[in-house]
């Protein structure tokens, strides 16, 4: 869905829903997951609906994924690490609690 | 200063709130031309701020009139949840699987103890009770802390969604053609024309029962009438949770989990005056002694803090109080909106419209303060 | 003593706040400014002296002006904490800050809220699905990874940052399916009678119009007056349906950039008990201030965007008037001094405030594109519809926060961030009320995301 300007630019290597992907270096999280158009980034914990990234400045809540084991970061606020471990929140029935 | 508009009524209620909305129902089903005058969207509202808590355990341990009330209440809301499920489309959410009130040192759980077999002993037995120490509680809540020495536990009580049920009560209150007029402060009220006159900035309400129902402004209001009703605002702060994974199956008195998977915590107890904020230190306490009952919700997110001002009478008892200077004018003034709803949505209302209720209502005057 | 208490705290590293702090510094304050960002600049001046762009030059002149105020910036006597969040404040100025990942108290003698503003909320079926994002978004995500769309995006909206995102994307190779304008004829032609006080702007007039031009010579298809915009798909976006001058159209895409103007974050002025002001022409809220920025609340300023909607060069100025105003009530300057440097900015400001009236008119909100259909999500986070908003209203709920009682509209994450003004004006138009008549969400604490672990373990209680 978006690509690197520079084409050149330093790639790293993370793991996304248990796969090794590379995505570009030093970028948020967000941007990390639109370079790999991995969409719908979660779903939304009242009717599950798809939900991706919307304002990148860490006020809608809508890019919620879980980091290293913590859930329900803000995708827009983190830089990527090599090595870092990335869920996206997809399974619902875990948080419905209905 | 426009002019104001007059408008007749059979009954006038005050207030809009759990207390006003519940007893408006029950007085709606007479029959009666009803009207509900409610405040504005920011004035103080202690029905925002309720916990939720459909309550018996550790009530009226020095007033049996009262552990009995609470206990006749707790045993109707089951119905009532139905009834209102029914007739509106909307779940209060209500969970009665008991309530656990936690004891973090031997100090509180000998208190909490006592406290129990008093309300036994008033009751002749009626109220039941159990002490679970760490490890019985550990049966039934795996995630407490070992750290935790134990709850009082009693069966009867449990939690319901307080915002569901005010909305639940005003889709009722609509569909029985009750006129509900928000933005409507009441300046004053007088006797005249045979009954009574209620005022607001831009109407006069003239009707046969006036029914003060104001939360904290009863003890303003309900002068006018003859009716002495002493209150005073205490602050109670919570905090709400983003949503978890289900793990609590019960309420209990410090944190309880709502039906979307939100937790509640809380609460304090500050004499503060009318101040509804937050503060950084009662915020951080609540917090730190959930994690010393649930560890395992460190990571968990706040989504929200607030503050909400209960409305006290001296002794925390209701106060269900007829004028004796102007029969029809009544005074309604309670913290416990949630717990009472169905009572006073049923036998409060029907006193109101004539039942022989006396009985019932009689320990709750306001007399008793010798005001 | 636990927590620590700064003479001078500003909040927001962007330009407003930068001159703020650097203003009151100079003249012998104390400062701490505290940024929620890894880099000062805001979100305007976004990682400026850090981005990983080969030529910051692609986003125009004013972005390497940014880059200048940043620099400077970090050689000031500042200081600057990055990764800094702002959770609590309230109405006694107590403050819970979270410092990478920590949380610790403070106090302040003055604070100043620069903490800008953000996209107006456009609510429309179906805004909620994966490639729908702010235009703001987009201009991120150059800044600050370098990256544009991969494929043609499609820009719906209104105001002078939608058509400045275009401008960059054509310049940075991307090719623009369409330009969906929710800009009505009324407010273009109305805005005329601006012009002449806006000519004292001339260079933002010039820059409009080469924005303008550069996009028709591009070639970009121009739908006018476009209204009932509905994004058609599954959980991903797969095209957008609009009418434009009496016709329907559909247009296929994946990727959708909103822009509806920018209204001034509110949250950590409510949350101090500023009092707010209902600003019809620029329709928003912001706080009541004095000619230096001081709100209703004694000692709490406000400067910037955060102050109300005016741009970056205005920002910095009005951050410099804050700080000027901060030194001599803290002693540091006397008060003939003061207003001899005040002068100059004012007059400064006046000229760059002089195209407001006529972009906030030219550009105002149409009503549709704030009124949304019944089967809206008014609220995203909680999934209330507007028609369950309008039912509530129509029913004489008593306002926003009692809709937000009975809803939960308004108590997810962004606590109201996106969906208040679209509950607010629903409730304005079936109570026939004033904005001030129907009030807003009341604000509560966390400001930013605290967990319960950072909370209970930061020095927060009295020893």
């Amino acid at each position: 869905m978006f690509k690197l300007l520079d084409e050149a630019a330093e790639l790293v290597e993370i793991e996304l829903d248990g796969e090794a992907v590379s995505v570009p270096a030093d970028v948020s999280i967000a941007a990390a997951l639109l370079y790999l158009d991995r969409l719908p980034l979660r779903q939304s914990p009242v009717s599950g609906s798809g939900r991706a990234p919307f304002c990148l400045m860490g006020i809608c809540f809508e890019c919620l994924v879980e980091v290293d084991g913590l859930r329900d970061q803000r995708a827009c606020q983190r830089k990527v690490r090599p090595g870092m471990r990335l869920r996206r929140q997809l399974l619902v029935s875990a948080e419905s609690g209905a | 200063m426009s002019a104001v508009s007059h408008l007749d009524f059979d009954t006038v209620v005050v207030g809009g709130g759990l207390v006003g909305a519940a007893i408006a129902c029950g007085i709606a089903k007479s029959g009666a031309k009803l009207a509900v005058l409610d405040g504005g969207d920011r004035d103080f509202r202690a029905s925002r701020g309720n916990f939720g808590l459909v309550w018996v355990q550790g009530k009226g341990a020095d007033f049996p009139a009262y552990a009995r009330l609470s206990a006749s209440a707790a045993r109707q809301w089951p119905d009532f949840a139905a009834e209102l499920l029914d007739a509106t489309g909307v779940d209060v959410g209500l969970q009665q699987t008991g309530g656990y009130d936690f004891c973090l040192d031997a100090d509180e759980w000998r208190a909490r103890e006592s406290e129990m077999r008093q309300v036994e002993l008033h009751t002749g037995g009626e109220f039941e009770y159990r002490m679970l120490d760490n490890a019985e509680l550990r049966k039934h809540i795996p995630e407490v802390s070992p750290q935790v020495l134990g709850a009082s536990y009693s069966p009867e009580d449990g939690h319901v969604n307080p915002l569901y049920l005010l909305r639940a009560l005003h889709r009722r209150l609509d569909d029985l053609g009750v006129e509900y007029r928000a933005r409507q402060v009441v300046c004053s009220s007088s006797p005249g024309d045979g009954g009574f006159v209620v005022n607001t900035e831009s109407h006069v309400y003239h009707c046969q029962r006036v029914v003060f129902c104001a939360g904290l402004s009863n003890e303003r209001l309900c002068r006018d009438l003859g009716l002495h009703v002493p209150l005073r605002p205490l602050r109670g702060q919570l905090l709400i949770t983003d949503r978890v994974p289900p793990f609590l199956p019960a309420a209990t008195l410090q944190v309880r989990q709502t039906r979307e998977g939100t937790l509640q915590i809380g609460d304090s107890h500050e004499d503060v005056g009318l101040d509804e904020s937050t503060t950084l230190e009662v915020v951080t306490r609540l917090a730190r002694r959930a994690l010393r009952i649930f560890p395992h919700l460190a990571e968990v997110r706040l989504n929200r803090a607030w503050g909400a001002l209960r409305v006290m009478t001296p002794d925390g008892v209701p106060v269900y109080q007829q004028s004796d200077e102007h029969p029809g004018a009544y005074a309604i003034s309670c913290h416990s909106g949630v717990t009472l709803a169905a009572l006073h949505s049923r036998e409060i209302a029907g006193w109101i419209c004539g039942e022989p209720r006396e009985e019932l209502v009689a320990p709750f005057t306001a007399g008793r303060f010798d005001v | 003593m636990t927590g620590s208490d700064h003479q001078l705290l500003v909040i927001g590293a962007g330009p407003a706040g930068m001159a703020a702090a650097q203003s009151a510094a100079r003249h012998g304050v104390e400062v701490t400014v505290i940024d929620e960002q890894a880099n000062p600049g805001g979100q305007i001046y976004r990682d400026v002296d850090a981005s990983p762009l080969a030529d910051i030059g692609l986003l125009g002149n004013d972005y390497r002006f940014g880059r200048q105020l940043v620099q400077e910036f970090r050689h000031a006597p500042i200081d600057y904490r990055a990764n800094s969040a702002l959770w609590y404040l309230d109405r006694s100025s107590e403050l819970g800050i979270i410092e990478d990942g920590v949380h610790r108290r403070a106090s302040a003698q003055r604070i100043v809220i620069a903490c800008g503003a953000q996209e107006r909320p456009m609510p429309f079926p179906g805004w909620e699905k994966s490639g729908v994002m702010t235009a703001g978004a987009g201009q991120i995500l150059m800044k600050s990874a370098a990256m544009v769309p991969a494929e043609a995006p499609v820009l719906a909206g209104s105001g002078p940052l939608l058509l400045l995102l275009a401008w960059q994307y054509l310049r940075a190779g991307v090719t623009i399916r369409a330009l969906v304008d929710t800009s009505s004829s009324a407010d273009s032609w109305s805005a005329m009678r601006h012009l002449p006080q806006a000519l004292a702007a001339s260079d933002y007039l010039f820059k409009g119009l080469k924005l303008v031009t550069a996009i028709r010579l591009a070639g970009v298809p121009w739908y006018r007056q476009a209204s009932n915009l509905r994004a058609e798909g599954g959980e991903r976006l797969e095209a957008l349906s609009f009418d434009s001058r009496g016709r329907a159209h559909r247009i296929q895409t994946r990727l959708l950039m909103l822009h509806q103007g920018v209204i001034p974050s509110t949250h950590v002025s409510a949350a101090a008990g500023c009092e707010l002001d209902w600003n019809e022409n620029q329709h928003c809220w912001q706080p009541g201030l004095d000619d230096w920025g001081e709100s209703s609340r004694p000692g709490v300023f406000v400067a910037g965007d955060a102050a109300g909607i005016g741009g970056a060069r205005a920002a910095w100025l009005g951050g410099q008037l804050a700080g000027l105003q901060v030194a001599h009530q803290l002693g540091h300057l006397d008060e003939a001094e003061r207003d001899r440097l005040a002068a100059p900015i004012r007059r400064a400001r006046a000229r760059h405030l002089a195209i407001r009236p006529f972009l906030d008119r030219y550009y105002r909100p149409a009503d549709g594109a704030l009124l949304p259909p019944d089967e809206t999500l008014a609220c995203r986070c909680e999934e209330v519809s507007a028609a369950e908003i309008r039912a509530l209203a129509a029913m004489g709920c008593s306002g926003p926060n009692q809709a937000k009682a009975f809803t939960r509209c308004g108590m997810g994450p962004c606590q109201g961030r996106f969906c208040g003004a679209t509950v607010e004006k629903i409730f304005a138009l079936e109570t026939t009320a004033t904005p001030q008549q129907v009030g807003r969400y009341n604000v509560r604490p966390p400001i930013k995301p605290v967990t319960l672990g950072q909370l209970a373990a930061g020095d927060g209680e009295q020893q």
